[in-house]
């Protein structure tokens, strides 16, 4: 194992998530939120839909020692992922193919027998006995049949369990609906993942590199941006916004002051500012990012920090007019006048009651984040341009859609599972919000 | 009133000056004038004589905050603090690294922002409430479900999707509008309506879905079963009672940024070749020119404030209950 910054921060918060679970699940009233949860189709389906994306960002988080062998260039880190979709990681076609396509997009002129003549030049990926298009659409009609095959065996033997333990084949609409997409998501994987074994599945891009490889690294991308800010952005939202409610006067005042400075600054031109000098530092001190993917990964954790440094105000903001209100509030007064520390307080009676605001906030910011990723790469100041996004994919793509024939794959992969990820967590953001929200009922 | 407008203007100062201090830390104490020298210049084979006339020649060849070697006012004055940040307060923005006058540039570039960000400004307003009122006025049957699903779907779009997608459809298949670029005068309209176009859609589903949440808190309230039991209908419930109260908090949401309509739209002007404010930004960034970057910052939070400013005051007016002191 040889993690990243980002990996060790990624698995970091995995950990710590895992342990609020826990301890949330030991109390009734979480419980019957999370139970609200589930009796709700629409979080269960884009629950499962988000964690299938983790699943695929934790694997590409676990980077392994890099290989010293001879043939090895530069020693680049390979993760679990990369392993299970290698060898794309390192395969390079000449320039754009086509999805699934056996030659490449453009003519080219070779010298064949003795004659110049016009042709598509043969893929190397694919293997050589795939001759004509007849093969392949025999090779792919035969995966997709395994893959249905496998994944329908999976829900049936699934749901003889269920209805082993329920003495029913009765499902209830959630469980149906739920288990379905689970095995969609299944199929989905394993048909793709199948494909690309013989095909550039989402064909290649300019310099022919695999669509499908870069699209499902980008995962791993947006999600640590999605989350790592979180971990960033919440220590400083909770620790002074609940000071400035709780103390009040000179500490409140101060801490006014700071977020109604940092806020008044429109949130862009703060991140491009912040990202600027940060690229200028970076750049001015090679010898501590000693290999590209280490300084790659060390503008993305700064990426983080600085996303998570100036949107931390709003939060703040609720927080301290949530722990006001809460602080007059008879409990609290009744543990003041046991002379209860402060501390205490805020831990035993604050915390526990601001809690659901965070996790609100946090659902909600997350998929703002990882679209924030694709505008800021395009305007030059998001993550390194080493680094594979869907905002640098989309970057480099869009001159494409300008040339004649279309090239469309590129660009319309990363849309389609940027998509698929925002809709799935706004979807559980809204239903989180509706279980979580005192205020609403 | 106009004690309340002085006591707010006093209390930007402080803010106004954090904000300075702010982007000089960001820009001339992580990374000293040397940093930005010899990124200009290129980072290999420079001579720190280079660096040196580079600095003089921009004016970074003055220490930070105190200058020991003046006397008098000058010791103070004579810093890069004085001349570089704190004259931003004058509005005097000096020159670009690149060696243009910033506030000339500014003061051409501020119509083509205004020109997309205003009619757009107001169109989406428009559709942001017709959609709105449609999905409050069936709520809870399946129009509003569909509305609201259409809405989340909407928003999980990329906004650089509206952008490539629509410059793609209307101007490269259909084409209806050049691709890109500016004219004056009313040449412009063919240029400008498919950024409008795009800046409603692209806001559409975040915009409705909020706005449908005013209206029903609206309409859960106790005079519109009132205005229900005298026996109004329910178009004059609607837009005689329900819209004319949803709009206060609609309009304390909109005028927080019409200030900030100055500055355009980033991505939009850049990728439509608007000469506006946001796309001198995106080259600024581009040429990593920093002392635009740092008078946009300080431009773009001057209007903020006051766009907050305006608010309260707009408070007032559309409410009577509402007095300031």
């Amino acid at each position: 194992m040889d993690l990243l910054w980002t990996d060790q921060c990624f698995l970091l918060m995995l950990f710590v998530a895992m342990l609020v679970l826990v301890n949330a699940l030991r109390k009734e009233t979480s419980r019957n939120r999370l139970k609200f949860l589930f009796r709700k189709p629409l979080a269960v389906c884009s629950g499962i839909v988000l964690f299938f994306f983790l699943l695929i960002a934790t694997l590409d988080c676990l980077h392994l020692k890099p290989v010293a062998a001879d043939g090895d260039l530069s020693g680049n880190r390979m993760s679990v992922l990369d392993k299970l979709l290698a060898p794309l990681d390192k395969f390079y076609e000449k320039t754009y193919s086509a999805p699934m396509a056996l030659t490449l997009f453009g003519k080219e002129t070779v010298l064949k027998d003795g004659q110049v003549q016009q042709i598509y030049p043969r893929l190397n990926y694919p293997p050589a006995w795939i001759k004509t298009t007849e093969d392949r659409d025999k090779l792919v009609m035969g995966i997709l049949r395994d893959s249905l095959l496998i994944s329908v065996l999976c829900l049936a033997a699934f749901g003889a369990v269920m209805a082993r333990r329920r003495g029913t084949w009765r499902m209830s609409k959630n469980l149906a609906l739920g288990s379905l997409t689970f095995f969609t998501c299944l199929l989905f994987i394993i048909s793709s993942w199948w494909l690309s074994r013989y095909f550039h599945l989402f064909g290649t891009g300019k310099i022919g590199q695999d669509i499908f490889y870069y699209t499902v690294k980008s995962i791993r991308t947006g999600l640590i941006i999605g989350t790592l800010t979180t971990l960033f952005m919440l220590p400083l939202a909770l620790i002074l916004g609940i000071a400035a409610g709780y103390f009040g006067g000179v500490v409140d005042d101060m801490i006014q002051y700071l977020y109604t400075t940092l806020s008044s600054i429109p949130g862009v031109l703060l991140i491009t500012a912040s990202v600027l000098s940060m690229q200028t530092f970076i750049a001015n001190h090679p010898e501590q990012f000693s290999t590209l993917d280490k300084s790659a990964d060390a503008r993305l954790l700064a990426l983080c920090l600085i996303l998570g440094v100036t949107s931390w105000t709003s939060l703040c903001r609720l927080l301290r007019a949530e722990t006001l209100k809460l602080r007059e509030i008879d409990f609290v007064l009744a543990a003041r006048a046991q002379a209860c520390s402060a501390w205490y307080i805020i831990r035993r009676h604050l915390l526990p009651n601001v809690m659901s605001i965070v996790l609100i906030t946090l659902v909600l910011d997350f998929s703002f984040l990882v679209l924030a990723e694709a505008v800021l790469s395009y305007v030059g100041v998001g993550v390194s341009p080493m680094t594979i996004s869907w905002g640098n994919m989309i970057n480099g793509a869009r001159l494409e859609l300008a040339r004649e024939p279309l090239v469309w794959w590129p660009i319309a992969a990363a849309f389609v599972f940027m998509f698929v990820l925002v809709l799935a967590s706004n979807l559980f953001a809204d239903t989180v919000r509706d279980a979580f929200d005192p205020h609403h009922n | 009133m106009m004690t309340y407008i002085l006591r707010r203007i006093l209390y930007a100062i402080p803010i106004l000056f954090g904000i300075n201090l702010i982007t000089f830390a960001l820009f001339f104490m992580i990374n000293t004038p040397d940093d930005m020298a010899r990124m200009q210049l290129g980072q290999k084979n420079i001579k720190p004589e280079a660096v040196v006339q580079w600095k003089k020649q921009h004016g970074y060849d003055l220490p930070l905050f105190y200058n020991a070697a003046k006397t008098g006012t000058d010791a103070v004055s004579q810093t890069l603090f004085f001349q570089k940040s704190l004259k931003l307060f004058a509005f005097d923005f000096g020159q670009s690294d690149g060696g243009r006058d910033i506030s000339f540039d500014v003061s051409r570039r501020m119509w083509p922002s205004l020109s997309i960000a205003v009619p757009a400004l107001f169109l989406s307003m428009l559709a942001y409430i017709v959609f709105a009122m449609c999905l409050a006025f069936f709520r809870s049957t399946w129009v509003d479900l569909s509305g609201v699903v259409l809405c989340i779907i909407l928003m999980s779009i990329s906004s650089l999707f509206y952008i490539i997608g629509g410059q793609y459809f209307f101007a490269k298949i259909l084409r209806l509008v050049p691709i890109s670029g500016y004219d004056g005068g009313l040449d412009s309209i063919k240029f400008i309506a498919l950024p409008i176009f795009i800046e409603v859609v692209g806001g559409l589903g975040a915009g409705a879905r909020w706005y449908r949440t005013l209206f029903l808190d609206e309409m859960n309230r106790d005079y519109v079963k009132t205005a229900r039991a005298k026996g109004l209908s329910d178009s004059r419930v609607m837009f005689g009672h329900v819209l004319k109260n949803t709009l206060l908090p609609i309009l304390t949401g909109v005028v927080v940024i019409i200030p900030s309509l100055f500055m355009g739209s980033l991505v939009l002007e850049s990728f439509f070749g608007v000469p506006g404010l946001g796309s001198y930004i995106i080259d600024a960034i581009h040429q990593q020119d920093f002392a635009i970057v740092r008078a946009m910052v300080f431009l773009g939070s001057i209007l903020y404030i006051v766009g907050l400013i305006l608010t309260d005051v707009s408070y007032t007016w559309a409410d009577p209950r509402v007095r300031l002191k």
